[in-house]
């Protein structure tokens, strides 16, 4: 019976071609294949599961010289690398603090800048466009795959250390910073929320990359400026005179992802990470929609 | 109340057309969203621009208050040197670019607003084709169907063989699109205008980068699509092509539309001249001006002149009578050309 139906359905639908709903989500999957098919996108995630992979070997290596390898300053990054040798499933922690200041963002940046500037660059845009893509939509579709990559390349990166952390060093119950004791499962989920946070932490720096995207028709420019803006924001969060203005900075409570690590987790820098986040990402993507939705398009 | 304002719609609906139009008519022609070629009538223009004008910032004008009407069916030349605002007004029609001022309606649908109504029925190649150099040919025409939300996903892959078979790339179509040539990017540009059923093509230069054989193919298949009743717009600076392929035709020169029409009536408008193919020039010369020629010409065993009223047979028998060997006579017919530098006064090749 839905045979029938279906050929019923089937038949008048190129005549009349009446659109469903549902095939509006078919530029989302063509988005994401198409950016997934890219080497560049490849060769990203491929600089992201190698950073791992270096910090393990190096872990490894200096593992005979003793504890205490970090006595640079009192952040995250340096007292998750010190357990590290103890239990593998540090090095999650550990690559993920390490690449979330700059490879993420920048890796972000890239494919963010690129979203409308690379098709504008290649005139493909104008062909998207006349299909037609919608502005709206086609901008929702670009803003989707950024939010996909943040994703892909965070797991990228906690899937590769947790690979790395298994195959050189021993697994096991792990201690919190609060000093309690948690089972390897517990720790294995708490990897996973980090994880998820650190690709929510990467939402405002998309929609920042999106917009400065529709600011201009080279490709290379927009990824440009978006990666320089990631390190001067990242600057001006060190410059202890500006103290008032860094909780506004988007990478300001960025390596709050460790609190999670904490028994019982301490959720205020979190949330205010989380809240930023939403709030640059509302303020660019409107500005973004702006911009996109009124641009003459001369490429 | 509402029994008699029905009534009313409908005699106004029999008034406009004179056919007996009912009431569901009235409804369609109100309703925005409905496919525009379905309503309404079919010899309205497929595109009537009123004071079409786009100023870019920086004040340069590059369309200065077109009024242009392409006629359903037609195949429509529209003509100009390069910088003379034929993309710019292209990119107005087809919602990319907003107008400064004056109105463009597509499918008697107002552009841009109507841009998701209207743009599923066109099929467009601007300013030659643009492509994704890392995906085969097939793929790239997957994605820009995939970018139509009124494409069937389910008749996708079917639609882009049909495609890429009609501009017969069907070879090649498993290459990455980065070794195609010119022409190859091309005829692909053309096969994702043609990925749908059409009601208008809107071709932007498309011979372009193409060799004579490639030519002559994509113009037969524009003969071919026009005669399935699909309009068909091609910008072109090439005379001879449009004068090969198009019914009717449109002319502009620094912004400007000059003149348009049915391309018969525009090459009438420039008279054709005669020409006597003789080696005895110089008495044919003296014969035609005693006879009234105007404008005679000298060349090598030939002269030419601006026909007179009246039989031309009489001014054959007049050069014979004075003894001159005539070789050849006749009137030659004016091209577009002739009706284009008639109409600016300067070559075609000049850049506004």
């Amino acid at each position: 019976m839905s045979q029938v139906e279906m050929s019923g359905a089937e038949l008048p639908a190129p005549a009349l071609r009446k659109p469903n709903p549902l095939w509006t989500l078919g530029l989302v999957r063509s988005e994401l294949g198409t950016t997934f098919r890219r080497w560049r996108t490849r060769a990203l995630l491929a600089v992201l599961a190698a950073v791992p992979i270096l910090i393990g070997i190096a872990v490894k290596s200096e593992t005979g010289g003793g504890t205490g390898g970090g006595g640079h300053g009192g952040d995250a990054g340096p007292a998750f690398i010190a357990q590290v040798t103890n239990n593998g499933l540090f090095l999650v922690f550990t690559a993920l603090a390490a690449t979330l200041p700059f490879f993420l963002p920048m890796a972000i940046g890239v494919i963010a800048g690129d979203a409308i500037a690379g098709e504008a660059n290649s005139g493909t845009l104008r062909y998207l466009l006349v299909a037609p893509a919608g502005r709206t939509r086609l901008l929702f579709a670009k803003y989707t795959t950024t939010m996909v990559f943040c994703l892909v390349a965070t797991l990228v990166v906690a899937l590769s250390a947790l690979a790395v952390g298994a195959l050189l060093f021993p697994l096991g119950d792990l201690t919190t910073i609060s000093g309690t004791r948690i089972s390897f499962a517990d720790g294995l989920v708490r990897a996973l929320l980090i994880a998820l946070v650190v690709a929510a932490s990467l939402v405002g720096v998309a929609a920042l990359g999106l917009f400065v995207s529709t600011l201009t028709n080279s490709g290379i420019a927009a990824m440009a400026t978006t990666v320089g803006l990631v390190i001067t924001v990242q600057i001006l969060d060190q410059i202890p005179q500006l103290h008032a203005l860094q909780p506004y900075l988007f990478s300001h409570y960025w390596l709050s992802f460790a609190d999670l690590m904490r028994e019982p987790v301490y959720w205020n820098d979190l949330l205010r990470n989380l809240g930023l986040q939403a709030l640059y990402a509302a303020a660019f993507g409107s500005a973004a929609w702006a911009r996109f939705t009124t641009k003459d398009i001369t490429a | 109340m509402e029994e008699r304002s029905v009534a009313e719609a409908e005699t106004e609906a029999k008034a406009e057309t004179g056919a007996g139009a009912g009431p569901d008519v009235v409804a369609g022609d109100q309703g925005g969203p409905v496919a525009p070629g379905d309503l309404g009538d079919p010899s309205a223009p497929v595109i009537a621009t009123r004071s079409l004008t786009k100023r870019y910032r920086g004040g340069q004008l590059a369309v200065d208050g077109l009024d242009l009407t392409v006629p359903a069916g037609s195949i429509f030349g529209f003509l100009g040197p390069n910088g003379s605002g034929k993309t710019t007004t292209i990119r107005m029609l087809m919602g990319l670019i907003e107008p400064t001022s004056g109105t463009a309606r597509v499918l008697g649908q107002p552009m841009p607003r109507s841009s998701r109504a209207v743009l599923p029925h066109v099929g467009a190649l601007i300013e030659g084709p643009a492509l994704y150099g890392f995906l085969s040919g097939r793929d790239n025409l997957l994605r820009y169907d995939a970018a139509d939300p009124t494409a069937d996903p389910r008749t996708r892959r079917t639609r882009v063989e049909t495609a890429l078979d009609r501009v017969g790339l069907s070879a090649a179509a498993g290459k990455k699109a980065r070794a195609y040539s010119l022409g190859m990017k091309q005829r692909l540009g053309l096969a994702a205008a043609l990925l749908q059923p059409r009601k208008l093509l809107v071709l932007d230069e498309p011979t372009n980068g193409l060799d004579p054989q490639g030519m002559r193919e994509i113009r037969t298949l524009v003969r071919e699509l026009a005669s399935d009743g699909t309009t068909v717009f091609l910008s072109s600076h090439l005379l001879d092509e449009i004068e090969q392929v198009c019914t009717h035709a449109a002319v502009m020169a620094q912004g400007r539309l000059i003149t348009q029409g049915a391309v018969a009536d525009l090459a009438a408008g420039a008279r054709g001249r005669l020409v006597v193919r003789t080696p005895d020039t110089a008495d044919a010369a003296r014969v035609l001006k005693e006879q009234g020629v105007a404008d005679v010409v000298v060349e090598e065993e030939r002269v030419t002149g601006e026909p007179p009223e009246g039989e031309l047979a009489d001014l054959n028998a007049a050069l014979v009578v004075a003894r001159v060997r005539v070789r050849g006579f006749g009137v030659e017919r004016a091209s577009l050309e002739d009706a284009f530098v008639a109409l600016t006064g300067e070559g075609f090749d000049v850049a506004g």
